[in-house]
């Protein structure tokens, strides 16, 4: 069930991305070049899945434990270190070079682009490489 | 450089079904939908953790291409075709989100929605390199 549940929210997640247009890179591009010909969508996406989403947290504060699993696995690290700030500022640069965060990347395979696999690609390796380097225990 | 137009109302609908599919993973199985932490321990994962992952990340491009054949792709499909800039992109993204615990969905959407100050600073951080990366791109260096 809990599979089920996750397959079924990755499905929406995925339609959600590809309706909003954020399956398209020169769209988030777009967004990004906020002294070009600015495209403010982006925003709007985002404004719209914040507002749902907060609603699922203020039911989840309701509830003692999720629908099909013990217990709500939610981070409760409040430091602001140099891990943070540093590893999302690299993912800025990737992200305004090509115009993919990692959602789209994966969404996209099934477009079966070449250019998509060379990303797609990349960005695993390093996932990869960094769970082996570091992040195993995290 | 690719032109594109401003299209508030798909960017809502859109926007929400992410929303959806967010506070159902977190009612349902209790997790955070923040693709790359979802990625990034599907590899060397816990005990029992792995199949929801895959399940989720198998979704997604099923998803987007439910969507497509449904809306017709109206919104377009277009990205650099220079390999140099897919694979620097593509490291520094996996890299990147990795070492700062989350992507534009775990930071910017579900981190944002609950109010972590983590996920506000990152979000701010990755908006500010991103817009900084296509200026220089774009206006400074004149490329794309």
């Amino acid at each position: 069930m809990q599979r089920l549940a996750a397959g079924l929210c990755g499905v929406v997640f995925g339609a959600g991305l590809a309706v909003s247009g954020m399956t398209n890179p020169a769209k988030v591009l777009a967004f990004l070049d906020v002294f070009g010909r600015w495209d403010p969508t982006l925003a709007f996406v985002m404004g719209g899945a914040l507002a749902v989403t907060a609603i699922g947290y203020t039911l989840a504060r309701g509830r003692s434990r999720p629908w099909f699993a013990d217990a709500f696995s939610i981070p409760s690290r409040r430091d602001v270190d140099l891990r943070l700030m540093g590893g999302a500022a690299l993912f800025g640069v990737g992200w305004g070079l090509v115009g993919l965060c990692p959602g789209p990347a994966l969404a996209n395979l099934s477009r079966g682009s070449g250019e998509i696999f060379v990303f797609a690609g990349a960005m695993i390796a390093a996932v990869v490489l960094h769970r082996f380097a570091v992040g195993r225990s995290a | 450089m690719t032109e594109t137009t401003f299209t508030p109302l798909s960017g809502l609908i859109g926007g929400a079904l992410i929303g959806l599919a967010s506070a159902g993973l977190l009612l349902a199985d209790g997790k955070i939908a923040g693709i790359s932490g979802v990625l990034g321990r599907s590899f060397f994962p816990a005990a029992g953790d792995l199949g929801w992952r895959l399940a989720f990340l198998v979704g997604l491009p099923l998803g987007a291409w439910l969507a497509t054949r449904v809306t017709g792709d109206a919104l377009g499909f277009a990205i650099t075709e220079r390999v140099g800039l897919l694979v620097a992109g593509g490291l520094l993204v996996g890299l990147g989100t990795q070492i700062g615990n989350g992507c534009t969905s775990g930071h910017g959407v579900c981190g944002m929605a609950r109010g972590s100050r983590r996920s506000l600073l990152a979000t701010l951080t990755f908006m500010a390199t991103g817009a900084a990366t296509v200026f220089v791109v774009r206006h400074v260096l004149g490329g794309e």
